[in-house]
């Protein structure tokens, strides 16, 4: 585990801070922590206060109505594992379980998730392990840039639940929702396969 | 996206209360509503949270089924009893959207999501639907999608519903709640044609929610089949789909239902060629005699002809399929 204990975001976040001195602007202001640092955004009218139960653990919020759960997660939890693609629901990256289900998280108002219990990529491993599903997808290499595969391993996990088929055509349907534009296809189908026929 | 502020009532007349005055609409899987929301296609001040209204049961007995309307569109395409009675709604339903997006959208978030076409999501471009009297850049522009029955001078907008499109061939109904009362609307007439407002898109009045979907029992011995053809194998729009429900004696038709989607303004049924084909041995010359008829009135632009002979050659197809 030592050798991956650093994490992409950690990395992006140090080599930023780093490179601070010699980068153009824009590419400092994106990459670095700036933006966490700055004070809390004024209170507006419509804010509420939330409570959100994200992979055990419960987090108060006090968010505007408009907000998607995606940006709550990635905005406000930090839990930045969950991608946002498209932010229309088409491509699927941004796919989480609320209330056991698999749902496009760009879609979903976080206000309306009180309650509902939420499962994002950061907790799909217990203590440690990785899920059979995520490490079908290691063992397959079920991906090339890995943008999309959060949202695809969320959705495979919901896919075997379900009690879906596992043959290439049935996985295929049912994985329609996760759009992958390297390609990975037939790793990520291979790894599904796997991963479903081991539980 | 544009601020607003939520609340979640408890009962339906609240809900109805709710909604009343102000810039205000109802909220229930939120699919449709989020993406125009955030393309600033809509743009409430105030939402009404469906969610803990009491409007999800699906329930079957002697005089057909009933569909909650805020039951999610996976519930009812895995509802055992409902596939079996019924077997063509799970058909186009699992035909629609993606999976995650099933287990959002609800059944009559379904039946009023809005149109695909592009000029109406796109705020850059006029739209009599979207701002009545702007005009209809997709009368002379890009049509390929877009309706070649039932459109006016003022709109070609196509109905994306695969369900509706079903659910008409199956002569469902819709139960309405609002500040007048409960009252039950058959719905091929739900739909309204575009004519000269667009903007108008279905009977409901202001404050009127969908509260259930109403099925007859099915005819003994009745076959069905959706067909849906598109641009690519999932997780698409039709180009055309069509509804076929059917009752037979020996090889003879005894009672035809047809709906196509894609292809019109709204779902549309096709009585004249039901009645040609009624009484009639199940042939392939019956089928392609009502294919030729079924195009009667068609008013294709300059991008979307192709589908006049797609809907033909997918009447012949699930026919064929259907009776064999």
């Amino acid at each position: 585990m030592s050798e991956i204990s650093v994490s992409r975001r950690g990395f992006l976040r140090g080599s930023a801070a780093t490179a601070g001195g010699l980068a153009a602007g824009p590419l400092a202001v994106h990459a670095a922590g700036a933006a966490e640092a700055s004070a809390p955004p004024a209170r507006t009218p419509e804010m509420m206060d939330i409570v959100l139960e994200v992979n055990g653990g419960k987090h108060a919020l006090t968010i505007e109505p408009r907000v998607s759960l995606l940006d709550a997660l990635r905005e406000n939890l930090k839990l930045t594992g969950t991608k946002k693609g498209c932010d229309r629901g088409a491509c699927g990256a941004c796919t989480v379980h609320v209330d056991g289900r698999r749902v496009n998280s760009c879609l979903t108002l976080a206000v309306r998730c009180q309650g509902k219990p939420i499962t994002t990529i950061e907790g799909l491993a217990a203590r440690g392990e990785l899920h059979p599903m995520q490490a079908a997808f290691v063992a397959h290499d079920g991906f090339q840039c890995g943008y999309c595969t959060p949202g695809q391993i969320m959705s495979a996990v919901a896919l075997v639940d379900e009690g879906r088929p596992l043959s290439d055509e049935a996985i295929r349907e049912w994985m329609s929702g996760n759009i992958c534009r390297c390609g990975a296809y037939p790793h990520i189908r291979a790894a599904i396969k796997e991963a479903g026929q081991g539980t | 996206m544009e601020a607003f502020t939520i609340t979640a009532p408890g009962d339906i007349d609240a809900a109805v209360a709710a909604i009343e005055g102000g810039n205000a609409k109802f909220i229930a899987g939120g699919t449709d509503l989020m993406q125009l929301m955030k393309d600033f296609v809509e743009r409430p001040k105030r939402l009404v949270d469906l969610d803990r209204l009491p409007f999800d049961r699906i329930e079957l007995d002697d005089h057909g089924a009933r569909i909650g309307a805020l039951a999610r569109m996976s519930d009812a395409a895995d509802h055992q009893a409902l596939r079996r009675r019924y077997p063509i709604i799970a058909e186009a339903l699992l035909a629609s959207a993606s999976p995650q997006l099933r287990n959002m959208a609800t059944i009559g978030g379904n039946l009023l999501q809005r149109t695909r076409c592009g000029y109406f999501r796109d705020t850059g471009f006029p739209c009599n639907k979207r701002l009545p009297g702007s005009g209809c850049p997709a009368i002379p522009g890009d049509n390929r999608l877009l309706a070649i029955l039932g459109g006016s001078d003022h709109c070609i907008a196509t109905n994306p519903s695969d369900l509706a499109v079903a659910l008409v061939a199956l002569d469902a109904a819709v139960e309405l709640h609002g500040p007048g009362g409960t009252r039950t609307v058959p719905l091929n007439e739900f739909y309204l044609l575009p004519g000269t407002t667009p903007e108008r898109e279905t009977v409901l009045g202001p404050g009127d929610l969908i509260t259930a979907v109403l099925i007859p029992p099915p005819e003994p011995g009745q076959r069905s089949l959706y067909l849906k053809i598109r641009d690519r194998a999932s997780f698409e729009f039709a180009l055309v789909s069509v509804a076929v429900v059917i009752a037979m004696e020996q090889d003879r038709i005894t009672k035809a239902r047809i709906a196509f989607g894609g292809v019109g303004t709204r779902p549309w049924r096709l009585p004249l060629i039901e009645a040609s084909l009624t009484g009639h041995p199940a042939t392939h010359d019956a089928f392609a005699a009502a294919a030729v008829g079924a195009v009667v009135g068609s008013r294709p632009l300059s991008e979307n002809a192709f589908k006049l002979p797609l809907m033909q050659r997918a009447l012949v197809r699930a026919f064929t399929a259907v009776t064999a």
